[in-house]
């Protein structure tokens, strides 16, 4: 008899940790994006994805909304926006 | 079509944590042919809570001061199996496990010469059980266990110089690495894995909770304690010092000490910051980090 | 093949023939030359296997534990101060549900420090979660291992297992012992085919965090996974038999003369030869006399004592540890096994005796016997030296 024990990551889930935003949010504006990819290097969670210029967005049931990717984008590309200031929701 | 990320998100890290960053620059950059061993502290607790799993890699969990120990075993079983040249190792655990109980069974591991990568992620406290003092909280630091008072400016000791203590047990490749130059955490990480026996490297990764930073400010934390001569970023191989990376202008550490609340208490302390800017000038003397 | 071998020599000359891929061990009195032997044979290109010698026996069973993690079969010895150092990491490995033998060489506890033997080593970690099996003789504690490799890696049990030997007594004595051939150990021991591994072809990931709505079932499944091994033993002994003509019965206790026996002796280990001595003198005399083996320790076979010993009117536990403030520990595992019977013995008494090495001579062993009255003894110290007691410290 086994119990809880080994897990295949492959089924694991992951919490849907985007519930975690309170106040903000990152806004991709997709428009002055060179692709220099330091948005997908620096998230901890590892949710941004994108190929091409202005492709560009963190999967928002994961973002935790730390603001990094703001903080290091040279063309100041993705502002840090109040969560459900576009009406749109979580 | 995306193949599914080796570290992947979902885990319940904090918010803007580097740690996590770090982890996931790490593993990106070793490979899906790799087996990690891991110790026991923030990084285990938040990527493998039953039952979610962040790793699509081979992983187990060693126990607390074992990373190093459980990784040569690994590492003498794939040799075993003819598996070695294919397959890297990976032994990661965070300061304390590293420095403080985990330095024995390090220690052991670098003078055997396991072919293994062993990762120390550098956040200066036992983060994980709530902050309290370790081997690498830098001078002056406020901890759970070294808090300032009344007879106290807060953490007297300074960091136990791991890198040295790796490099004097002759292994080939140390390097220390940073969370906010997080290209040239893949390239070392890409580097160690190239070259074979035992390989350290440690890379500082700031904690928002346990630093009182905001959380988007990890990313510049972590270049001011390079950019203040604070933490070098240094390469050592076969014993010399091969590499360091240069500052064109140091920055006060006092830039580096307001941006923490960790350090609050020493901000009208002339005579403490004084102390901690001798650390940063000795290390660009030592290292040559000016230019 | 029978030769006349070194307790560890023998124990060595096993471990190769099981073909462990790593063997991993720090040195610590009395198991030093099991492992020294297999350093010679694996220098000498007659083992296989990487030799992994570490700076600690925390260290040692953390490398067995992520050899056999990765789907290696592994092996590792200690006693003693390194049995409790590496404590943790045998809970870990118990936990993990990984396959292992571990030769353990009963050793005293310090303080004060002594390197002699007795049980309490091994049986301060019964709660470890690992099978614990102990030898009388050498050519048992040979045979324990084949066995112990057989029962872990079964694919129902997946449990570690303590095999353990006296120091000194069966470490550093020699006796006769067949050792098999491989031909016949390999259709025996198959190679180890792993449950779950650390193999990058099929991630897994081993050793997660169980908060409070997980960890319950983790131990039930591992407490009525000892239930199993009660079952399994007696195949796996029977199989033994079969193979290498040594028939161990059950696997988890030996009768001697128990079954019109007055009065028995319950013990482990190597005393259980002198035991044997004595029974075989006293039933001479015309005295009715026997021992009861425990061979398994863990599980304790409650259902095999009960029926061994349920018609026995005396009956003596000699215990080689204690647990200090309580019954001794074998003694409360006899007096559990009748606890709401129907038929008991009129008397368990409970002897201590060869703690820190002192001989259990034959004589010892008859002032048990002698002991053994109507009026139960709760806990008697044997050979105890009154001389050596003071009521207060002083010089």
């Amino acid at each position: 008899m086994f119990g809880p024990l080994i897990v295949k990551p492959s089924k694991a889930k992951g919490d849907k940790t985007g519930s975690w935003r309170v106040k903000l949010k990152p806004k991709f504006l997709q428009k002055n994006c060179i692709a220099c990819k330091m948005c997908v290097l620096i998230c901890p969670e590892g949710c941004i994805q994108g190929e091409d210029k202005n492709t560009y967005i963190s999967n928002y049931e994961y973002c935790k909304g730390c603001g990094l990717c703001a903080q290091v984008c040279p063309k100041a590309d993705i502002v840090m926006i109040e969560e459900g200031a576009e009406g749109e929701k979580k | 079509m995306e193949s599914e990320p080796l570290f992947k998100p979902g885990h319940t890290a904090c918010a803007g944590c580097g740690q996590a960053l770090a982890a996931r620059l790490v593993i990106d950059a070793a490979g899906s042919n790799t087996i990690v061993v891991n110790n026991t502290g923030c990084l285990e607790v938040f990527s493998t809570t039953y039952p979610e799993s962040a790793w699509n890699v081979p992983w187990i969990h060693s126990l607390f001061e074992n990373a190093a120990a459980v990784a040569s075993g690994v590492e003498a079983a794939l040799i075993y199996l003819g598996k070695k040249d294919t397959t890297n190792v990976i032994a990661q655990a965070g300061d304390g496990g590293t420095a403080d109980i985990g330095l024995q069974a390090l220690s052991g591991m670098w003078e055997r010469g396991h072919d293994i990568l062993y990762v120390c992620y550098d956040n200066e406290a036992y983060e994980n059980t709530g902050i309290q003092r370790s081997g690498l909280t830098p001078y002056g630091a406020n901890t759970t266990t070294t808090p300032p008072g009344a007879k106290s400016i807060g953490n007297i000791c300074y960091k136990k110089p791991m890198p040295e203590i790796a490099n004097a047990h002759g292994i080939p490749y140390v390097a220390t690495a940073s969370c906010g130059f997080p290209q040239d955490v893949q390239r070392k990480v890409k580097k160690a894995i190239s070259i074979k026996g035992p390989k350290y490297i440690q890379i500082h990764v700031p904690c928002p909770l346990g630093w009182r930073h905001e959380t988007e400010l990890t990313y510049q934390i972590a270049r001011l304690a390079v950019e203040t001569g604070l933490y070098p970023l240094i390469e050592y191989e076969n014993g010399k010092l091969a590499a360091v990376r240069k500052i064109a202008q140091p920055k006060p550490v006092e830039e580096y000490l307001k941006a923490q609340g960790r350090f609050k208490h020493l901000l009208n302390n002339p005579e403490q910051i004084k102390q901690i800017q001798e650390i940063a000038d000795n290390n660009i003397q030592k290292y040559n980090l000016k230019g | 093949m029978k030769e006349f071998l070194e307790g560890s020599r023998a124990v060595a000359e096993i471990i190769k023939l099981c073909k462990p891929g790593v063997i991993s061990a720090y040195p610590i009195t009395p198991q030093t030359h099991i492992v020294e032997e297999l350093a010679h044979m694996v220098a000498d290109g007659e083992l296989n296997a990487q030799f992994v010698n570490v700076e600690s026996e925390h260290s040692a069973a953390s490398v067995v534990l992520g050899a056999v993690a990765t789907g290696v079969r592994a092996f590792t010895a200690t006693s003693s101060q390194g049995l409790l150092y590496m404590a943790e990491v045998l809970f870990n490995i118990s936990g993990l549900r990984l396959p292992l033998v571990m030769t353990c060489a009963n050793r005293a506890i310090s303080a004060p420090i002594n390197i002699w033997n007795d049980q309490q080593d091994s049986v301060s970690l019964r709660d470890a979660g690992w099978i614990q099996l102990y030898a009388e003789n050498i050519q048992e504690a040979a045979d324990l291992h084949l066995v112990g490799y057989r029962l872990s890696e079964d694919k129902s049990i997946m449990l570690p297992v303590m095999v353990c030997m006296d120091g000194f007594i069966l470490t550093h004595g020699m006796e006769t012992v067949d050792i098999p051939q491989q031909e016949e150990v390999d259709k025996f021991l198959p190679p180890y085919k792993p449950l779950y591994k650390l193999d990058p072809a099929q991630p897994l990931t081993f050793g997660l965090l169980a908060d409070p709505d997980y960890y319950l079932e983790t131990r039930f499944a591992i407490q009525e996974t000892f239930k199993d091994v009660l079952k399994m033993l007696p195949k796996i002994n029977e199989e033994f038999k079969n193979h290498f003509g040594r028939d161990y019965k059950d696997g988890l206790v030996e009768e001697y003369f128990t079954r019109d026996a007055e009065k028995v002796i319950v013990a482990m280990g190597s005393v259980c030869g002198t035991i044997k001595e004595v029974v075989d003198a006293q039933r001479a005399k015309g005295k009715k006399a026997g021992l009861l083996k425990i061979i398994s320790y863990r599980p304790f076979p409650y259902a095999k004592v009960y029926d061994a010993l349920k018609d026995v009117p005396r009956v003596a536990v000699l215990d080689k540890a204690v647990s200090p403030g309580a019954y001794a520990p074998l003694a409360i595992e006899v007096k559990a096994t009748f606890s709401g019977k129907k038929k008991a013995p009129k008397v368990v008494s409970s002897f201590v005796a060869g703690l820190g090495g002192r001989d259990i001579t034959p004589e010892s062993v008859k002032e048990i016997f002698s002991k053994l009255t109507q009026k139960e003894v709760s806990l008697e110290f044997i050979d105890l030296k009154p001389e050596l007691l003071k009521e207060e410290y002083g010089e």
